[in-house]
């Protein structure tokens, strides 16, 4: 294996990563303030995904694309919020299971009804389309990382919001102790609905810039979802900065694995061993990661300080 | 009427039920039939966690899948014992039980359901990535497990499901009505109570989780032999929603209740089917409806108290 190959699968790693960050961002966050398991998460990736890879192809704009992709998610959420979520967040997680079960299978079925069961055609945007020279070592697909670069400037933002504003101490305060907050006059309702919508868009946007480089198809968001579970079960349940380390850490383990581990197996094994075991184990890593980390410390990385 | 009662007026009507289909001469009803009491112990198996321990798993067909592969995987190497092969399904569905239990019981609530769901989906892709053993396209059987019974005729395979099913309502309800059950449901409703009255929590629910493992490993031994094929498809995260529907819907902590959910389950899919595609969007409306409405199940509202669980 060479330096340079070790740099792009790196980078791919990193670029999972980011995806996963977003993804898990709002999953996190929705926990965290609303105590609610979503299984539906994965519904608004899928939406992002879609629209923006529909409005793109019909309207040959991209910007056009995004706005649909991120504005549609967006509003997927709100609306979901305003007529089901806000209903159920007082239940137990059995009944946050059953009800965003139920919508998982809707929305599935939603998007085959619309668009058909066979896959949608995702496009790169042609001004991204090309490969960038990085340091004089590698070229890298122009498209990959501009999602680095947008996920990150994203994270930063989202540092930001909940550092730095007063929206963003709101939902620290209700975080940590949603009653006091609420007594303290702060509006739960609309922040929670504000909360949602946030991690829908950013669900949204992770699956519109993943439409062209994984296939846009119905349950797309599935696998994306349970990736995100294990994304915040590692970095510490209602951590938005737990979830980043975390993202980056599996999603560079997985991508890497998956590239490494046979060589690292030819190694001292015979050929054909290597060739049937290590896809095996490369695919088993991340959850033998999480099991690891979760016996020794159950409640996460970094688990939030005040609950 | 107790629930040991309708237990066993269930079992009766189960064993009726090849003549009434012999009389209308629709002998692939048996093969549903069939199919819906396997599912009926896999439901049965999730019980006895989700209602009586309170613990929600996400990830209980990974042991349908384990079974099931078990009996793959040994017919693949030409052993055909049947014994060997319900005993193997068991055990080895009992240990990954252990396993996942071990690492999952150390946590609750939303961490236990995402850490079952995310050791399942491990155990999926790793099926998916074993190319010997079929891959994504699955592994088709050479035989039926050797039992000394013809499970090849769809009557006999139907009666030794139903005595299956009729021994783990028994030992379900035996092992409900025990002092672990007791400890169980006392766990489920004030944990750290049972900790202060001196009991190793810890030790209680994994043995739950491992006899809950190793019955739903059972039935997916059973699932294998009917259909001659096994593929990662069985467990799927969205098979393991349905299992948590067929309980919730029959009734958490009833234990025939989840068998019933499971017939209706498979019932309303047939029909559902028939009429449209877009089935799982109706299945979807209906779930939401159910909690929305206030979920007790079926046999939840005739038992006193409504809401099942704490």
């Amino acid at each position: 294996m060479s330096a340079t190959l070790l740099l792009e699968q790196c980078l791919n790693g990193m670029q999972l990563g980011i995806m996963l960050f977003l993804m898990s961002a709002g999953l996190t966050l929705v926990f965290g303030i609303m105590n609610l398991v979503n299984l539906a998460h994965g519904s608004f990736y899928m939406a992002g995904a879609y629209l923006c890879a529909f409005v793109y192809a019909s309207s040959q704009s991209f910007l056009l694309g995004v706005i649909a992709g991120l504005g549609g998610a967006l509003l997927i959420g709100l609306i979901a919020e305003f007529l089901i979520f806000r209903r159920i967040y007082k239940g137990d997680h059995l009944d946050h299971v059953l009800v965003t079960f139920g919508l998982t299978l809707i929305f599935n079925d939603l998007a085959r009804l619309i668009w058909g069961p066979a896959a949608l055609f995702a496009r790169v945007p042609p001004f991204l389309a090309g490969q960038v020279n990085i340091f004089g070592l590698i070229s890298y697909p122009a498209y990959r990382l501009a999602i680095i670069v947008v996920g990150l400037a994203v994270a930063a933002l989202l540092y930001g919001l909940l550092r730095h504003t007063r929206l963003g101490m709101l939902i620290r305060a209700s975080a940590s102790n949603r009653t006091m907050a609420s007594a303290l006059g702060v509006n739960v309702v609309v922040l929670y609905a504000l909360v949602f919508a946030l991690g829908a868009g950013l669900a949204g946007l992770a699956g519109l810039m993943a439409g062209p480089i994984f296939t846009v198809i119905p349950g797309m968001g599935d696998n994306v979802l349970i990736l995100a579970f294990v994304v915040i079960v590692v970095g510490g349940l209602g951590s938005v900065e737990g979830a980043f380390c975390a993202a980056l850490v599996i999603g560079l383990i997985d991508t890497l694995g998956r590239s490494f581990m046979k060589p690292l197996f030819g190694l001292f094994l015979e050929r054909a061993a290597a060739d049937n075991s290590a896809p095996a184990i490369a695919s088993m890593l991340i959850y033998i990661l999480m099991a690891v980390i979760l016996f020794f410390r159950p409640q996460g990385l970094f688990p939030p300080k005040s609950r | 009427m107790t629930k040991e009662r309708i237990a066993l007026a269930l079992v009766v009507v189960l064993a009726l039920l090849p003549l009434l289909f012999a009389a209308m001469g629709e002998s692939y009803y048996l093969t549903v039939a069939t199919r819906m009491m396997i599912f009926g112990i896999a439901a049965l198996s999730l019980d006895l966690i989700l209602g009586f321990g309170g613990l929600i798993s996400l990830g209980h067909a990974v042991y349908l899948g384990i079974g099931g592969y078990a009996v793959g995987i040994l017919d693949f190497y030409g052993i055909n014992n049947g014994f060997v092969q319900l005993g193997v399904a068991t055990l080895a569905s009992a240990g990954a039980a252990l396993f996942i239990g071990a690492v999952s019981l150390r946590t609750s609530g939303v961490f236990f359901l995402m850490i079952t769901l995310a050791f399942s989906q491990m155990v999926y892709f790793l099926a998916i990535s074993i190319n010997s053993f079929g891959g994504d396209d699955g592994l088709t059987l050479n035989a039926h497990s050797d039992l000394g019974l013809n499970f090849g005729n769809t009557q006999v395979f139907y009666y030794f499901v139903l005595a299956c099913l009729a021994f783990f309502l028994w030992l379900s309800f035996r092992v409900v009505r025990s002092r672990f059950g007791m400890l169980l449901r006392g766990m489920k409703f004030n944990e750290s109570r049972m900790i202060a009255i001196g009991f190793p929590t810890f030790r209680y629910k994994l043995t739950a989780f491992v006899i809950s493992g190793a019955i739903c490993g059972f039935a997916g031994a059973l699932l294998a032999n009917q259909t001659l094929f096994v593929s990662p498809s069985i467990m799927q995260w969205t098979r393991s929603g349905d299992l948590l529907v067929m309980v919730i819907a029959g009734g958490m902590g009833t234990i025939v209740g989840p068998v019933i959910g499971a017939i209706l389950f498979l019932l309303l899919e047939k029909v559902l089917a028939s009429f449209t595609t877009y089935w799982g969007a109706l299945l979807g409306m209906v779930l939401i409806a159910l909690v929305l409405m206030g979920k007790t199940g079926l046999l939840g509202s005739m038992t006193k108290g409504g809401r099942s669980h704490g």
